[in-house]
């Protein structure tokens, strides 16, 4: 796969109608390009868990994603409350989600987890009062 | 195993019509927890749960699932089937409760894998 392409996706906080869109639209993507499917399966996981992330928490927030003949980078910032403890929201099963979401079966505190085992980097940054990026990467020439 | 079987074999409700249930299911997994099922499903298998909202359906999509049955008589969403139509994502329901459900799909030889 030689092939680079980039773009982004925007998120809105509270629209669950939505939830999963970004991720469906970059594993489409991936699929178009030509990605193992292994690595498709790795990147929308991290990527479905993100964006519900930014929908139950934030007011808004952004995909970003870069995919090179190396790797697939994705950049997802939000303007939220922001993680005032991003150790213990690591944690697996730490989740301060509200009852209502986790009745829909989100907020089991599962999600950074996932996004973790499934990449091959990630870095979470937060402010609090301001928001989260966080920033992962799975590397695409591993197994090739 | 096709999908098709196990609605006759079960007596599933189909919820979305005009559906090609002739497709594969390979495997099995339950739970009610998005995260979860987003995490350890695996492609091609049957879901059961008893989450009833539309993102079930974009979790199923996303997993590549055969499709989704919903335990205890539960009822879809509207904004459920439309999606699961447009996703064609099968969604289907059993008066049983889920640990009647799955003993019943594990019978029939489905496992989780």
């Amino acid at each position: 796969m030689n092939k680079s392409t980039e773009g982004v996706f925007f998120l809105t906080g509270k629209d669950f109608a939505k939830a999963g869109v970004a991720s469906s639209n970059l594993k489409a993507i991936l699929e178009g390009m030509g990605v193992q499917p292994d690595i498709i399966r790795r990147a929308a996981i991290a990527a479905f868990e993100a964006e519900v992330n930014v929908i139950i928490y934030a007011v808004a927030g952004m995909m970003h994603y870069s995919i090179t003949s190396g790797m697939i980078k994705i950049i997802v910032q939000d303007m939220g409350p922001g993680i005032p403890d991003i150790k213990l929201a690591m944690t697996e099963g730490y989740s301060t989600a509200p009852d209502y979401i986790r009745e829909m079966g989100f907020g089991s505190g599962m999600g950074l987890p996932n996004i973790k085992r499934s990449t091959d980097k990630l870095t979470v940054n937060s402010v609090v009062g301001e928001g989260t990026t966080l920033e992962f990467i799975i590397n695409l020439n591993k197994t090739a | 195993m096709k999908l098709q079987e196990l609605v006759n074999s079960l007596s599933l409700e189909v919820k979305t019509p005009g559906m090609d249930l002739n497709r594969e299911v390979t495997g099995g997994y339950a739970s009610d927890l998005l995260s979860d099922v987003i995490g350890n499903a695996k492609e091609g298998s049957i879901w059961i749960t008893l989450q009833v909202h539309l993102n079930i359906v974009a979790v199923a999509s996303l997993k590549g699932l055969a499709g989704i049955i919903l335990v205890n008589n539960r009822m879809p969403d509207g904004d459920t089937l439309k999606k699961a139509s447009e996703e064609n994502i099968p969604v289907m329901t059993s008066p049983l409760a889920a640990f009647e459900l799955i003993g019943r799909l594990y019978t029939l030889g489905l496992r989780c894998r």
